[in-house]
């Protein structure tokens, strides 16, 4: 069963961090990224860049709106997504708590509806 | 399926027997789907048909064979349905919970731990934890449940619905964890059975329920589910132990006994030597937790059966070890009342108001430490301010009985 892994954290203010966590931080990433895969069970991995990144597109009332930003202004932002193929919850969620950004932010395990595989939507 | 209740014989034998066929064969259908709603819906079809061919038929060599037989058909017709095929393709060989031919009723696996363990599952709210497993695991319906919890039938079937989706659609998988996950796992199956036994108020915190059927039947079948924990063991002895003396807890007008004035002869003889059977039980693993020494305060409570005294020492101890092991403000307060018997009323109210302060504001609006309070206050001869803390007690009290006991206290406070 697929589940998307959404990372949430509160993002640094510019030169908050200091080059050593930085660098903590990607080594925790890389290692985990290496777990995943030697697992079999990582369908993608993305780490976003910050929100000040996000332009939002909508149609709802209508006319087309592209807007500089996040939809919603929130202290904790989404950060990244993990999309794995494990048997069940408790392997997900396993994952989850293995990821580093666990440490200093909130990881969201989010069962699949439905994804495109070979080509095709299926359940 | 009849209610259970403490002292009813043989009709309380067919039903636990009953809630255990039940539970077992949900736990088999639902296993390996994770749907408990269809399974559900396929065992009452089968009970169905069952109470009409048995009474014509005659009863089956098993009857549990048949039932799952005759479910287990049903949800294979389901899953050949053109919705199913749609919505989640299954291998039928392979997610059947059984073969057809296996049909000995002691081949039949029990997977009702790994149903509690569902129920207790830290992705479903703790509130729905009891509620689900009376349900699924002893098929009480929502209407009973919701009975045991003061929540109107449709508040609960509303959220037992809720929480079944939700072990389907997030597949929470039917199995035992592993040896690094499961203790934790296993407290929370413990709690939510714990929570069947008491009512948590927000003023006088965790309660012994006045007719705790359904949790001696959870706890016994947790017990045989898991026959080497030590704590599932001093789980169905408190239990046992304390709904032996539900009917000593009024006397013949209704008034309220405390435990020290209860005449012990009125204290069910059979609950009590069960839940020392399975003190024993629990005793020869040698690992203490917090509900074996709830078990153990219970029974040494009991002993005064034997003895006619209650052994304070013993209480005190016993209190010390929980509330280090598992402190509570319940706790708290048992702990301070045992070192009032032990070492005077001083010395108990002294420990009272040092383990309240550690506590915090909550306490203040906490009905079992305002009545302790009361009584301490009392023998001391603190008369004013005996009186102030029983009326914030009766202020705090639910129980009707309790009430009346303390508002006759307070009446008899010289001056």
């Amino acid at each position: 069963m697929r589940y998307a892994l959404l990372i949430h954290y509160r993002e640094p203010g510019q030169g908050e961090l200091s080059d050593e966590v930085v660098a903590e931080a990607r080594a925790a990433f890389d290692a985990y990224g290496r777990a995943l895969v030697s697992a079999g069970v990582l369908l993608a991995a993305d780490v976003l860049q910050p929100t000040a990144a996000t332009t939002t597109v909508t149609r709802r009332d209508g006319d087309l709106r592209v807007q500089d930003g996040p939809f919603a202004e929130t202290r904790e932002a989404l950060a990244g997504v993990f999309l794995l193929d494990v048997p069940d919850l408790d392997a997900a969620i396993g994952w989850a708590e293995k990821c580093p950004a666990a440490q200093w932010g909130v990881v969201e395990v989010r069962p699949s509806a439905t994804a495109i595989v070979d080509g095709v939507w299926t359940s | 399926m009849d209610e259970l209740t403490v002292s009813d014989g043989g009709w309380a034998a067919a039903a636990v027997a009953a809630r255990d066929s039940y539970g077992r064969l949900l736990a088999l259908l639902s296993a390996s789907t994770g749907d408990l709603a269809a399974a559900e819906d396929a065992l009452a079809d089968a009970f169905e048909r069952a109470l009409r061919s048995w009474p014509g038929q005659g009863v089956p060599a098993s009857p549990d064979g048949w039932l799952l037989t005759v479910a287990r058909n049903r949800l294979r017709d389901l899953w050949k349905s053109a919705h199913w095929q749609r919505t989640g393709p299954l291998d039928v060989q392979r997610d059947a919970p059984v073969h057809l031919d296996d049909l000995d009723l002691d081949a039949i696996p029990d997977r009702r731990l790994e149903l509690m363990l569902v129920c207790a599952h830290p992705a479903i709210e703790r509130a729905v934890h009891t509620p689900l497993m009376l349900n699924t695991v002893l098929g009480f319906t929502a209407d009973q449940v919701g009975r045991v919890f003061s929540v109107p039938t449709s508040t609960m079937a509303t959220r037992l619905v809720r929480a079944k989706r939700r072990i389907k659609a997030t597949r929470i998988p039917f199995r035992i964890p592993d040896r690094g996950d499961l203790p934790g796992r296993m407290t929370a199956v413990l709690e939510a059975v714990y929570g069947a036994y008491v009512i948590d108020w927000t003023t006088t915190g965790p309660e012994a329920r006045q007719l705790p059927t359904e949790a001696l039947h959870l706890a016994e079948v947790l017990t045989t589910l898991v026959p080497d924990d030590p704590e599932a063991h001093g789980l169905a002895a408190l239990v046992q132990l304390s709904s032996a003396r539900q009917p000593a807890r009024l006397d013949d007008h209704g008034r309220f006994v405390p435990l020290g004035e209860q005449d012990p002869s009125r204290w069910d003889d059979r609950l009590i030597r069960r839940a020392y059977a399975h003190l024993h039980a629990a005793h020869a693993r040698g690992q203490v937790g917090r509900f074996q020494l709830e078990a153990a305060v219970q029974a040494v409570h009991c002993a005064r059966r034997e003895t006619g005294s209650t052994d304070w020492p013993a209480l005190l101890e016993l209190h010390r070890a929980l509330h280090a092991v598992a402190p509570s403000l319940g706790g708290a307060v048992a702990y301070a009342v045992a070192t009032a018997e032990v070492d005077g009323p001083a010395a108990g109210l002294a420990r009272l108001d040092e383990l309240l302060t550690v506590a915090g504001d909550r306490t203040r609006r906490f009905q079992p430490a305002r009545a302790a309070r009361a009584h301490l206050l009392e023998r001391l001869g603190r008369h004013g301010e005996a009186a102030d803390a029983y009326a914030s007690a009766i202020d705090l009290t639910h129980d009707p009985a309790e009430r009346a006991h303390l508002q006759h206290r307070l009446s008899l406070l010289p001056g």
